[in-house]
């Protein structure tokens, strides 16, 4: 189906046919142990529609070379792909230009060229850098790093017991020795849709810069970097249906122009000596060698099937089914959510009692339901609520309510077989 | 679904719920940390070595069924192995549920663990403990094992 087909669906069903998306997804369609795969575990990773697949098998099939450096056709088609996705992730972004879009594997290599780059040079001992409790170890260890090279000081934005951000003390942890403040957007542990806007505005009225890491938020919400008025936003393709290994670093564009490269390379140069490199411009200063440029293509395919389809469509549905998995969660006798914010996206992080989460992800495998295991890469989290691990069921909008009904017969024979 | 189910049914049942030798031993002369940190499993072992053979051998912590059940039955076995029995027996263990061995098998108390092998994610849960006695035994001081 093309994306004006899909989109002609979609339109006329008021939102959104469930059949025609999920036949998008060939790797739903098989079972898992007998029984019909249940894909819930999107917080880890997406899966691709065939528009995206297509789209990568394409670029090889037709156009790949390299960018920015033949004149011969094929180069030319590659950068044009390669450029082309770039200005779909700005207008996805909200962005204001192309140059404030820079490729990077995904939201961690973009957290670590913020860190090295921008706060690394300028930051002093006793200087301090704020993340928040909730953090993926991304948002953590970039900045841990930065601290042991510099002398600076983390600081952490304390959590409540339902895994929002504890935001009384905001203000004294914003002080004049701050010189970053990075922020999930959305928690992956637990869901938490945290109010970046709000926290920005306060940490903006201190001159305080910003990273915003959406790894979570952009498969399931629309965001518009503009409005959010922060400094840095993140994410990963790979959770937002897109290839693995590409993902994009929004800066605003004065302080990309006045951060120092973070690798050196081909590609971003202008002209190299022995005596001087001068480099290249925005934002390719910021893409040494050759990048991954297939990655880029599929990317951007991804944004083109998540626009025809309606963001908020796809986030409206996401939703009434996180919605119905927690409320027959809740219900259920042994079982306790971990992580019950008033705003969440897409995550049911859980435990059963008596079960160790790592022996829950076995027995539901065996039922093909596939959810993920573990502290999340979130151990901060883990040890607040002092546990070691969940279990996270995790949906996107091509899940549906039967499958929600797998997770919950799941958890039912998970207990039965511990009784 | 129904291989799983014999699997916890046999280990877990029993020594997950009722753990042998669960506890410290004060005067032990051997211990070792195991962390399997993609589950969060950690346990302690500890030993009780007394001219060559293991006296005393007990574990605390936590962790998912395999990995408790699995330390359960490890100190159940080893109690009054000597050290070169217990090596034996860990080789066996690491060689039947890793398939480097296909010849290797695990038997007496040890077999249930052998359903292991058919759940590839699962097999560091049930080698952990294992893992952590080769280690602590190597050692007159406490160290740390990771596996993952």
């Amino acid at each position: 189906m093309t994306q004006t087909e899909l989109k002609a669906v979609a339109d006329a069903t008021g939102g959104f046919d469930i059949g025609a998306v999920r036949r998008d997804f060939p790797i739903l369609n098989q079972e898992i142990n007998g029984q019909p795969l249940a894909y819930l575990d999107n917080a880890a990773s997406s899966q691709k529609p065939v528009q995206v697949i297509e789209a990568v098998n394409n670029y090889y099939r037709l156009d790949n070379a390299n960018v920015h450096r033949g004149v011969h056709r094929l180069s030319q088609r590659a950068t044009d792909a390669y450029e082309g996705a770039r200005t779909k992730v700005r207008d996805f972004l909200g962005a204001a230009s192309d140059k404030e879009i820079v490729f990077v594997r995904g939201a961690t290599e973009a957290i670590n060229l913020v860190a090295q780059s921008f706060v690394r040079p300028q930051i002093k001992p006793g200087d301090e850098i704020l993340i928040s409790h909730i953090e993926h170890h991304a948002n953590i260890v970039p900045w841990q790093m930065v601290c042991e090279q510099t002398g600076a000081q983390l600081k952490v934005i304390p959590m409540t017991q339902s895994g929002e951000l504890d935001l009384s003390g905001l203000d004294d942890l914003l002080n004049e020795r701050t010189r970053i403040l990075a922020i999930g957007h959305v928690s992956n542990a637990l869901g938490t849709v945290n109010p970046v806007r709000d926290i920005i505005t306060r940490a903006k009225a201190k001159s305080i810069p910003v990273l915003v890491d959406g790894a979570q938020a952009v498969p399931h919400m629309a965001v518009d970097v503009q409005d959010l008025d922060c400094d840095f936003y993140v994410f990963s393709g790979h959770k937002m249906f897109a290839p693995t290994g590409i993902g994009a670093l929004y800066g605003k564009q004065a302080l990309l122009e006045a951060m120092p490269p973070w690798q050196g390379g081909g590609d971003m140069i202008l002209s190299v000596s022995f005596d001087h490199t001068e480099y290249n411009t925005l934002p390719y200063k910021f893409e040494a060698g050759t990048p991954h440029i297939a990655g880029a293509v599929g990317l951007g395919a991804a944004i083109d099937y998540m626009q025809s389809l309606g963001i908020d469509n796809l986030a409206a549905h996401e939703h009434h089914l996180l919605e119905i998995a927690t409320s027959q969660l809740e219900a259920m006798e042994g079982v306790s959510i971990i992580g019950t914010a008033k705003n969440k996206a897409s995550v049911l992080s859980f435990m059963i009692e008596d079960v160790h989460p790592h022996d829950i992800g076995t027995i539901f495998d065996q039922q093909g339901v596939a959810i993920r295991a573990g502290h999340h890469c979130a151990q901060p989290v883990m040890q607040f609520y002092g546990i070691a691990a969940t279990a996270r069921a995790s949906f996107a909008f091509y899940n549906t309510e039967q499958e929600v009904d797998a997770l919950v017969n799941a958890i039912k024979t998970t207990q039965e077989m511990f009784a | 679904m129904s291989d799983l189910r014999d699997l916890y049914q046999q280990v877990i049942l029993d020594h997950k719920k009722n753990p042998r030798n669960f506890r410290e031993i004060e005067d032990c002369n051997h211990m070792a940390h195991g962390n399997n940190p993609l589950c969060g499993d950690a346990l302690v072992v500890y030993v009780k070595l007394n001219d060559g053979v293991i006296e005393d051998v007990s574990f605390q912590g936590s962790g998912c069924a395999i990995s408790v059940a699995s330390a359960s039955l490890m100190t159940e076995i080893l109690k009054g192995k000597t050290m070169e029995e217990a090596e034996t027996l860990y080789e066996n263990v690491h060689k039947a549920l890793t398939g480097e061995d296909d010849s290797a098998e695990l038997s007496g108390k040890l077999e249930v663990l052998s359903g292991v092998k058919e759940f590839p994610a699962r097999v560091k849960c049930a080698t952990l403990s294992w893992h952590t006695i080769h280690a602590a035994m190597d050692s007159d001081h406490d160290i740390s094992v990771t596996t993952e």
